[in-house]
């Protein structure tokens, strides 16, 4: 029999991981014997603490928050919307829910029966790795890790597979917690939190935790005159403590927690009160792990461990940065912020790295972000631009030190384009042999680009000169700029040849005052934002920057701010560049997060009249910085 | 004696489907099966129009069950070229067609003593109804509800003919397989349950409301 509906349902779920990848006759069944609900917003799909039902869901129209309660707090911990699934774990795992679902909009969900889940993992192997990984790192498109874990045998086996998954994964509690006797008084005890920075004391006896004092009790019954402070710390701590083994999960922590509605455990070697007190996990901890701010993301990625979790912080910080958008954040504010983040995971990724490297570097290396990242304007996730200088060496040594520094090379950026950061398709990469290079190397290099300027090697340089040091010797990349300025005032008419190439996309307007769109291609009609309006803006203040001999400014706005100072003639002018540039990188933003791509090309039929206006707005400084550019190095001359 | 008589007239598929009326029906929207069905037809005059084919899917507990649908095309000695621009059903064609009578013996069956959603219920049951004339056969027993009406209690408008269209657009329901009676009725069962849904939040909404066509907005 002909199934049109099932056909439909079938048409939707083959875009969306783990259906991706299997057979037509099997998604086909799933497809038929789905259910179709609708949640209205406000309503909840599941609760947490609930048993779990027969089915997990996907979103097919709509979006459904994934929430934690803590007390009386409830804590978005996700956001669901078209093809993600949700609430599969549980079914698995045999548990309860650990968050509770809610539709933040009207939803339309497609409900899956488990079982028939279960069977199709038995056969597809695919499958079976998709949701380990989703579970590993609580992400929805997990790149998948090899394991080979059976996935339902029971709850430990998957609790050890899943360390990273972050109900699941073991809660990282304070080792050696500070401690004191029962005899202590609570003055001892109190100077003794204060001077080792800390919100709570265990109190301890032969090891073993018998009561806590935290700074709430001291709040409460100290402070308010209730109890003197020479009396025994006895007759304030809280007893008996609660205690757990150091396996205990974040989500038992939480459970825990808010059973006894304490806000920290003590861990003991068997989880007894009776035994040796290791650890102490206070709510804070928690909240720590569960975090979805920038300080706390820096943190998390400084603890990670692999790239599944370095992957899980990046779309959490992307989530940051539409949130950032959102509320209108200043742009300065929140590149730095992101470019802040996207550095964090790229030294970790490096120290990851040169932990996987069987010696040390023999000397010292520079790894360096270039064009966008280099700049610190990356918002949205676009290709790996790097290269990697490291110190001269003897001609005997040299071929192992290369090939050692490519091989490191290699390491980071397979895991930058794991977590989600493209490897750059004309292979701008530390992983080139070209761009490996020592600082000798380097120098040549640069210096040929200058003395014998093409388009090509134009094209180079204002790629590699926004270079930033992320990781390793400050040193050798000062020498690195050092030389290339030395090399441009010995050649001076390169700055001509890169003035042309500032100019070789014309002001974005048109003689009508009709935008230029672009007139073949996969992007017809569609405006190049990039190349048309930030390009020429950014290509001229590095321009400027150079010539002028400024060092260590790699960002645009800083580059023209820099220039508002030292021609203050022309402040306006590069003010108002500077508040284009703001406004373009935005709405470059806003256009990517949206449709979630670059954000490059925008369909001007979808902008309306302000938008319009707003944008054109933005030419004017872009057509008086050319005219300037134009003048000042002869340009016309020379085309 | 009269028993005897009735049960002698009917074939056996039809005494199934009267039985299951004797069992008393459940009086909540939750533990009610609905049938939400469409037909694609020859035309809109029901006494010489013919069915071409029925879509239909079944709602339990406010959830629509794919595993729970129906799909049949008809084999058809009516045949109208001016109609196939919008159904796109051809006479020939390569669906497996069935006979009318198979058709409604297998419709029959499915829907048992389902209470029948559609969109302008009175023309898809008049069509059912006189399929079922030509086999001799009474009419369908089934409660029936039309979310056109439906859509007016929740609104309290008095509009004569709302079009599924209309209704799509309004409540954001995407319009695939439009004109294909198992599209139309699918997007008919998300409209049935949005209205139910925001019917329930707006007042205390229950089973037999669900029937009550007379509505005192208006009256004003």
């Amino acid at each position: 029999m002909k199934n049109t509906i099932a056909e439909r349902i079938y048409d939707f779920l083959r875009n969306f991981p783990p259906f991706d990848v299997l057979e037509k006759d099997q998604l086909l069944h799933i497809a038929s014997q789905v259910k179709v609900t609708y949640v209205e917003k406000g309503n909840f799909v599941f609760k947490q603490e609930e048993n779990p039902h027969q089915h997990f869901y996907i979103v097919k129209d709509g979006a459904i928050g994934l929430y934690r309660t803590l007390e009386n707090d409830q804590i978005l911990v996700d956001i669901c919307d078209e093809g993600d699934i949700f609430g599969l774990r549980p079914l698995i795992q045999h548990d309860h829910y650990l968050m509770s679902a809610k539709a933040n909009e009207e939803s339309i969900l497609y409900a899956i029966s488990v079982d028939l889940l279960k069977e199709i993992i038995k056969i597809n192997g695919k499958v079976q790795k998709f949701i380990i990984a989703s579970f590993s790192s609580n992400i929805k498109t997990p790149y998948a890790k090899t394991n080979n874990g059976h996935l339902f045998a029971n709850v430990e086996t998957l609790e050890t597979i899943n360390s990273n998954f972050s109900e699941v994964r073991t809660a990282e509690f304070s080792k050696n917690p500070i401690t004191c006797s029962q005899h202590c008084t609570i003055k001892e005890a109190a100077q003794e939190m204060s001077s080792k920075r800390v919100g709570s004391i265990l109190i301890v006896e032969d090891k073993n935790p018998i009561g806590i004092i935290t700074d709430k009790d001291l709040r409460l019954k100290i402070a308010t005159g209730l109890v003197s402070i020479d009396e025994n710390v006895s007759k304030i701590m809280s007893s008996p403590v609660i205690t757990f083994s150091k396996k205990i999960t974040i989500a038992e922590a939480q459970i825990q927690m808010i059973k006894h509605k304490i806000t920290h455990l003590c861990i003991t070697e068997n989880g007894k009160p009776t035994s040796d007190l290791i650890g102490i996990l206070s709510e804070h901890d928690i909240v720590v792990m569960h975090g979805n701010n920038p300080s706390v993301l820096i943190k998390e990625i400084k603890r990670a461990k692999d790239t599944a979790k370095l992957k899980y912080i990046k779309e959490k910080a992307s989530k940051l940065l539409k949130g950032y958008i959102e509320q209108s954040i200043p742009i300065i504010f929140i590149s730095k912020i992101i470019s802040e983040i996207n550095d964090a995971i790229t030294i970790k990724v490096i120290e990851l790295s040169l932990a996987e490297m069987e010696t040390q570097p023999s000397v010292k290396f520079g790894w360096l972000a270039l064009g966008s990242q280099g700049r610190k304007e990356q918002l949205l996730i676009t290709d790996q631009d790097n290269a990697l200088v490291f110190e001269d060496v003897s001609t005997e040594n040299y071929k192992t030190t290369k090939t050692y520094f490519l091989l490191l090379a290699e390491k980071v950026t397979e895991k930058l384009h794991k977590i989600g950061f493209k490897y750059c398709p004309a292979d701008m990469m530390a992983s080139n042999p070209n761009w490996c290079l020592s600082l000798t190397e380097w120098k040549t290099q640069f210096n040929s680009w200058i003395t014998k300027p093409s388009e090509d090697s134009i094209m180079l340089c204002t790629i590699f000169f926004d270079y930033n040091l992320i990781y390793g010797d400050k040193e050798l990349v000062s020498k690195m700029s050092d030389s290339i300025f030395k090399s441009i005032h010995t050649y001076e008419i390169f700055l001509n040849f890169l003035g042309g190439n500032a100019l070789r996309n014309p002001p974005p307007l048109g003689f009508f005052r009709q935008f230029l769109v672009e007139h073949d291609g996969e992007h017809k009609d569609q405006f190049d934002i990039k190349s048309r309006a930030l390009m020429p803006l950014i290509d001229a203040a590095r321009l400027l920057t150079l010539s002028l001999d400024i060092k260590d400014k790699n960002n645009t706005i800083a580059r023209f701010r820099k220039l508002v100072k030292i021609e203050p003639q022309n402040a306006d002018l590069y003010l108002s560049c500077i508040d284009s540039f703001k406004i373009l990188l935005r709405y470059r933003t806003k256009q990517g997060i949206k449709y979630n791509d670059s954000g490059r090309y925008i369909e001007l039929n979808k902008l309306n009249k302000s938008e319009k206006l707003k944008l054109k707005g933005c030419f004017k400084p872009i057509k008086d910085i050319q005219e300037l550019l134009n003048i000042r190095y002869n340009l016309s001359q020379m085309m | 004696m009269f028993s005897w008589f009735k049960n002698k007239k009917y074939p056996v598929f039809w005494n199934k489907y009267l039985k299951k009326f004797k069992t008393p029906q459940p009086k909540t929207i939750e533990n009610t099966r609905f049938i939400v069905f469409d037909t694609e037809t020859t035309g809109l005059e029901t006494s010489t129009d013919r069915i071409l084919s029925i879509g239909a899917i079944g709602i339990f507990n406010n959830i629509i069950e794919v595993s729970d649908s129906f799909e049949v095309y008809l084999k058809q000695d009516e045949f109208k070229a001016e109609t196939v621009e919008i159904h796109g059903i051809l006479k020939g064609g390569n669906l497996l067609k069935i006979d009318e009578n198979e058709a409604i013996k297998q419709f029959i069956n499915y829907i048992g003593n389902a209470v029948l959603v559609a969109h302008h219920t009175v023309f898809d049951i008049e069509m059912i109804n006189i399929a079922l004339k030509r086999l001799n056969l009474p009419k369908l027993k089934n409660k029936n509800i039309d979310t056109g009406i439906l859509y007016k209690k929740l609104e309290g408008v008095k509009e004569t003919h709302i079009s599924l269209d209309t209704l799509c657009t309004k409540f954001n329901i995407p319009k695939h397989d439009r004109h294909t009676a198992s599209g139309d009725a699918f997007i008919t069962s998300l409209l049935f349950l949005k209205i139910i849904s925001k019917l329930k939040q707006e007042r205390n909404f229950h089973y037999s409301d669900l029937f009550r066509v007379s509505n005192n907005n208006g009256l004003i």
